[in-house]
């Protein structure tokens, strides 16, 4: 059995409960943050850590909270709980069995920062599971772990949920500051970043559920321990959400650096109805799509590796294909998700999503003429390097690794079928 | 609204719109938008224009930067819809458990096509994005006056029976 640092609900009943994650050491972390340490010493055992963020772009978590501009003041702590790429559902599960190595993940990250205010932005769905955060939250005051003056000394800290409404693109970290400041959720561009005009156009931090998760373990039980998981440019463990054609979809906690090969027959049951593997997406929709061969099989999960298969672990939300999926449908649902996600600020994104989901659909009816895989390709190629934020590249490279990786789905003969 | 006045939801729900202006800086009030519309929503079933126009007054910014979020963000509606709105997942991961299907039958059997409501106005169906719940395909959320709940793992036959619930006994 390797080590759970974020699921630790599932070897001790009841986490879900202030006392208990209590008396599992809960806290001390955070107590040993303010009584012992200064922000910038939290700040260097996070950066020696080698905490990766969890979100998607893997940026170390100690380097980003350093960057924040000094002497302007308030600051900004946000978690980013819009969870929403398609195939990933890890943060709810941290959220409502172990909210609570969250929220003091959270409120360390706040302390560094020297926040006195933190934002949890939860996707608009996660209704329920934002009424029970605010009931936890609430229990964190009356045991005097958020409010006035905490542990003896004169740092105060609040938290504040704040729901989304249904939009992919508030994931995205100043499309989220734009929609919690009340406006559409549309990315900014950058610079300044966040660290320097974030929330209110003040310094911020934003950070995955999952990342801030990591952050107690680390002050509780050291760097070195902390380190001896994983690799040494991705160290620590990951929760991997598996979907698709698997037997048994889940959240599945590894070492970063394991094998696709393990996470989907091992632990996932392999491939149902004794179909064969066909393909897989990493990163949920948003990376180039991976014909799953021995050498992907056994390729480790982490940034690096995926870097050289030519894909991404992004956000680590692995979806499996058997043998029966046509990638000209897997293409089309998938652009029909960017084209809707789209928020249309940029032309490339909104009017490429939008021709790759009309070519897609003729291509797999089989109405399209010779040469449409062809025009769909350079539309996608064009989208790439043009746009103001990830999610057009994203779309553009789900469809052209496709394409490329795929040439007998998009034969002409096939396509004209 | 019925019997009530659209411009006074604020009024009614004080309690509640004052702990939500309480989550922002004072300076920075326009940050409730969001929860104000929502609170809108829950009450009337759908944003209304003179609900547009109170929570704009109140935060002090234009109607048209308080309209333009609903066409933006999904879960709001300036439609009235059926009672209960009913979103199936048929996003890829959910798809290849066979979500497409279960969308499908569940549409037959409640008359309506995806975006239709039923005749008696109690569901509005509709096929939507990925819910963060595609190991328990398939699956379906619900939004109305109760809140937004979800229904995981189902089954066309637990579906139905939901719905049966939801139009007050009847199938
Ligand atoms: C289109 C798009 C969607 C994103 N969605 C999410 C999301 O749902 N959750 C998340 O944590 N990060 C998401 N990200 C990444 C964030 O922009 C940001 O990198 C992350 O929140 C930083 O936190 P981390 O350093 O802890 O990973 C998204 C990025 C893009 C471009
Ligand atoms: S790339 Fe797409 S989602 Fe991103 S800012 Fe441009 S239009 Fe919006
Ligand atoms: S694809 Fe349906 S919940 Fe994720």
């Amino acid at each position: 059995m390797s080590e759970i640092v974020i699921l630790r609900h599932r070897e001790i009943r009841d986490l879900d409960r202030l006392e208990v994650y209590q008396r599992a050491g809960g806290f001390e972390a955070f107590r040993k943050a303010v009584t012992e340490f200064t922000p910038p010493q939290v700040i260097e055992l996070v950066k020696a850590s080698g905490l990766r963020g969890r979100g998607g772009a893997g940026f170390p978590t100690g380097v980003k909270w350093s960057f924040l501009t000094a002497d302007d003041f308030p600051r900004y702590v946000v978690a980013n709980a819009d969870e929403s790429e398609p195939g990933t559902f890890k943060d709810r599960e941290i959220m409502e069995a172990n909210p609570f190595q969250f929220l003091e993940g959270l409120a360390i990250a706040a302390y560094a920062a020297q926040a006195r205010v933190a934002y949890i932005y939860c996707r608009g769905e996660f209704w329920d599971l934002t009424r029970r955060l605010d009931e936890r939250i609430a229990e964190m005051h009356q045991a005097g772990l958020l409010g006035r003056g905490l542990f003896g000394t004169s740092y105060d800290l609040e938290f504040q949920t704040h729901l989304g409404a249904g939009a992919y693109i508030c994931g995205e970290e100043t499309a989220l500051l734009e929609s919690l400041e009340g406006k559409l959720g549309q990315p900014r561009v950058r610079p300044p970043f966040p660290a320097a005009k974030g929330l209110f156009d003040k310094p911020t931090v934003i950070n995955n559920v999952e990342t801030l998760a990591n952050v107690p373990p680390i002050l509780y039980k050291g760097v070195e321990w902390y380190r001896s998981i994983g690799t040494e440019k991705s160290p620590g463990t990951k929760v991997f959400s598996l979907s698709g054609n698997v037997a048994r979809p889940g959240n599945y906690e590894l070492p970063l650096g394991s094998l696709f090969r393990e996470l989907i027959f091992d632990h996932g049951g392999g491939i149902p109805n004794g179909k064969r593997i066909k393909a897989i997406l990493p990163a949920g929709a948003s990376a180039p799509i991976l014909v799953a061969t021995d050498a992907v099989l056994d390729t480790p999960m982490d940034y690096e590796s995926l870097a050289q298969v030519g894909s991404v672990l992004g956000s680590a939300s692995i979806i499996v294909m058997d043998e029966t999926a046509d990638m000209r449908w897997v293409e089309s649902k998938i652009t029909r998700f960017f084209e809707h996600e789209s928020c249309g600020k940029c032309t490339p994104c909104r009017e490429g999503t939008y021709w790759m989901l009309h070519l897609l659909d003729r291509i797999r009816q089989g109405q399209a003429p010779l040469g449409e895989v062809e025009t769909l390709h350079s539309v996608a190629r064009g989208i790439q390097g043009k746009c103001l934020c990830a999610l057009g590249d994203f779309a553009a490279g789900a469809v052209a690794s496709a394409i490329e990786r795929f040439p007998g789905d998009f034969s002409e003969r096939e396509a004209a079928r | 609204m019925t019997s009530r006045d659209g411009a006074s939801f604020l009024e009614i729900f004080r309690e509640e719109v004052d702990a939500i202006l309480a989550k922002y800086p004072a300076e920075h009030k326009r940050a409730a938008v969001m929860p104000l519309l929502f609170l809108a929503q829950r009450e009337e079933g759908f944003i209304s224009p003179r609900a547009v126009q109170a929570i704009a007054r109140l935060l002090e910014i234009d109607p048209t930067q308080v309209g333009g979020l609903i066409g933006f963000y999904t879960l709001y509606t300036s439609r009235r819809l059926g009672r209960h709105r009913m979103q199936i997942c048929t996003d890829l991961p959910c798809a290849l458990q066979g979500a497409e299907e279960f969308s499908r039958q569940v549409c037959q059997r409640l008359e309506v096509r995806p975006g239709e409501t039923t005749a008696d106005q109690a569901i509005t169906v509709e096929e939507v994005m990925c819910l963060a719940a595609c190991h328990r395909a398939p699956v379906f959320q619900v939004q109305d006056r109760d809140g937004l709940h979800y229904h995981e793992t189902q089954t066309v036959e637990t579906a139905m029976e939901w719905a049966k619930g939801a139009r007050g006994g009847a199938e």
